[in-house]
């Protein structure tokens, strides 16, 4: 295995609120070599999207949130940079695909803008260049007449051809990692399946490492290496996308399979839910953080945080009770 | 430019109506008081009071519509348009002067005080503006004098000078009451600025725009400025128009020969002739300084182009 490009060692974040202390990243390790995927799965609250935020160097620490633990990029610990050193950073090391296309262009700036001011800050060329290259990405990510398209404004596109631009942006200029925040949710469902195979073709063509936050496990299977399950911010199991999704080993990466539709069920198959809901984080339960929306919780779920062990296939999971033992195993 | 016009038309009408309503002879203001009921009765007529209201309103308003706003009742008896013409100017560059300075003060503040929301900068900034918010114009007026004219010595007390004679002169004669005026609208423009970009500096395109590698200061001018001054731009425009009229104060303190001060003194006289003209041409620039606001949203926001043209 090569060097890893992001090392991302018991990271945490926490913000100060006057509620108390909100633990949204609770020690969560993980690397990516260069050219890998990873995908960030979990429901709303997990805490992927402050991950993915924090790993970037977006979230740092201050007045009203400290981050602890690790984040190396390409050997450099992105939080010990100084600000204009990490500014530096983000385009052509790191750069983040962002929810909502309707929010994350500036609805007073020209398309072109978007990309040839990031091209500039970044490349130093000149505003000719910038305008061409720019015309060149928007190609590259599938929009048609490229260069009427620089200037027009974002509220004139579609949603689609908007989250098409603002992947253009992050792509400008050649970032070896892209942090894509649930790229496709707020898109309609015929969209998604373009955006995220665009993604996906991108960063094979480009060997560029990306980190797909999604909540969607369909948007992560087939289209990245490795999945790694999140829950009340903490890591529950990580390992290879496809064995993982085959089988699960933790119960609660089990039941989020077991919730999504499937076509084949027969007409009017009750729909699996998890019963309740993810814990407050303000204050999360001592032990496991899903043991009260565990079928298996025993009495020692509730008092005891269980460990990431690794289990063969190269998989690691969080449980005291993990499915292999349980079910496999009997 | 038909509502502009209908708004003018009722301006003009409301003019007419309060100043005809309110009570006091014009008679008596043109001849002094202590003559017979004769001679103010004659008065009357030669002025056209006599005559019915409408009649009256149609000869004032054809006059006005032919650039004829009548002559003043007071001496010196010259035309409410010369008199006008004389105290326009340095209302319209007193205005303009102290929205210039107010904005050169506020923009850097709010951007400032955004960027540290929360922070010690923030709260000092708000701190002030409230405090400049809530003390009378006056005395800001009052202070100024006190601290740079005998105080300092920076400037000195004397005699308007006109734009035309001495652009020098002028400037240095119109910074202080420009001063006065600013420090209370940059406490305004000030507050309202930097809620606005506070709400901006939340948006997702603001994170992206970090994202993208932006320093914060080329992320403030370029990105967050711009959708973050309507409400600014809004108050800027009724501005132009209320300092314009509104101004007496300042006028007074600094001896400015201004539209307010022309309004006060003819209103003190009965001399309504002025009265109607300068407040018909005070309403004026509000609605076109208005109007011309309303044009400048489709540069501010692309969104709203379309639905203009």
């Amino acid at each position: 295995m090569s060097t890893p490009l992001l090392e991302v060692t018991d990271l945490r974040t926490v913000f100060h609120t006057p509620r108390g202390d909100v633990h949204a990243v609770d020690g969560v390790s993980f690397s990516l070599a260069p050219g890998e995927s990873l995908g960030l799965v979990g429901e709303s609250g997990s805490g992927k999207s402050v991950l993915g935020r924090t790993v970037m160097g977006l979230i740092g620490s201050g007045a009203t949130t400290t981050v602890s633990g690790s984040v190396l990029l390409g050997g450099r610990s992105v939080h010990d940079l100084r600000p204009a050193e990490r500014r530096r950073l983000w385009g052509p090391e790191v750069a983040m695909v962002f929810q909502d296309p309707m929010t994350s262009l500036n609805p007073v700036k020209r398309v072109g803008t978007h990309l040839t001011e990031t091209l500039r800050r970044h490349l130093r060329c000149s505003r000719a260049d910038a305008v061409e290259r720019g015309i060149d990405l928007l190609r590259q990510v599938g929009i048609p007449e490229p260069a009427r398209r620089m200037r027009q404004y974002p509220h004139e596109l579609s949603g689609g051809m908007r989250q098409r631009v603002v992947i253009a942006t992050a792509l400008a200029c050649d970032p070896r990692l892209l942090i894509a925040d649930e790229p496709t949710t707020a898109l309609d469902v015929t969209v998604q399946k373009q955006i995220l195979d665009l993604l996906a073709s991108l960063v094979a063509e480009r060997t560029m490492a990306m980190v797909l936050v999604s909540h969607d496990l369909g948007a992560v299977a087939g289209r990245t290496d490795r999945v790694q399950v999140m829950y009340a911010g903490r890591t529950v199991e990580s390992g290879p996308t496809r064995p993982v999704f085959a089988a699960p080993d933790h119960p609660y990466t089990d039941a989020l399979l077991a919730s999504i539709p499937r076509l084949g069920n027969p007409p009017h198959t009750l729909l699996r839910t998890i019963e309740g809901n993810p814990p407050d984080m303000g204050r999360p339960p001592e032990g496991c953080r899903f043991a009260p929306r565990c079928g298996f919780a025993s009495a020692r779920c509730a008092e005891e945080q269980p460990v990431a062990a690794v289990v063969p296939g190269g998989r690691e999971v969080a449980c005291h009770h993990p499915i292999l033992e349980v079910s496999r195993g009997r | 430019m038909l509502e502009l016009a209908a708004v003018l038309f009722l301006v003009s009408i409301g003019v007419f109506l309060l100043l005809s309503l309110v009570p006091g002879d014009p008679a008596v203001a043109v001849l002094g008081e202590g003559r017979t009921p004769q001679e103010y009765a004659a008065m009357r007529h030669e002025l056209g009071l006599d005559q019915p209201l409408l009649a009256r309103y149609g000869d004032w308003l054809g006059g006005v519509l032919h650039g004829d706003l009548g002559t003043s009742l007071v001496p010196p008896q010259t035309g409410v348009l010369e008199r006008i013409g004389s105290a326009l100017p340095v209302s319209l560059e007193l205005a303009v002067l102290g929205l210039v300075l107010a904005l050169l003060i506020a923009l850097p503040l709010a951007m400032w005080s955004a960027y540290h929301q929360g922070g010690r900068a923030d709260r000092a900034i708000s701190a002030a503006t409230f405090g400049l918010l809530s003390m009378p114009s006056f005395l800001i007026g009052i202070v100024l004098i006190a601290l740079l004219v005998d105080g300092l010595g920076l400037f000195a007390r004397n005699e308007w000078v006109r734009i035309g004679d001495s652009i020098g002169g002028n400037l240095h004669h119109a910074f202080l009451p420009a001063l006065t005026i600013a420090l209370m609208e940059a406490a305004m423009f000030t507050r309202i600025l930097r809620g606005d970009l506070v709400t901006t500096l939340h948006e997702d395109f603001i994170l992206a725009a970090r994202a993208r590698g932006m320093s914060p200061l080329r992320i403030m001018l370029s990105d967050a400025l711009r959708p973050s001054s309507f409400s600014l731009v809004t108050v800027l425009g009724l501005s132009i128009g209320r300092l314009v009229g509104s101004t007496v104060i300042v006028e007074y303190l600094f001896a400015l020969p201004g539209m307010g001060k022309l309004v006060i003194d003819a209103a003190n006289q009965g001399n309504y002739p002025v009265v109607q003209g300068a407040v018909l041409v005070i309403a004026l620039v509000y609605v076109a300084s208005n109007a011309l606001i309303d044009r400048s949203y489709g540069l501010l926001d692309p969104r709203t182009r379309r639905a203009h043209a």
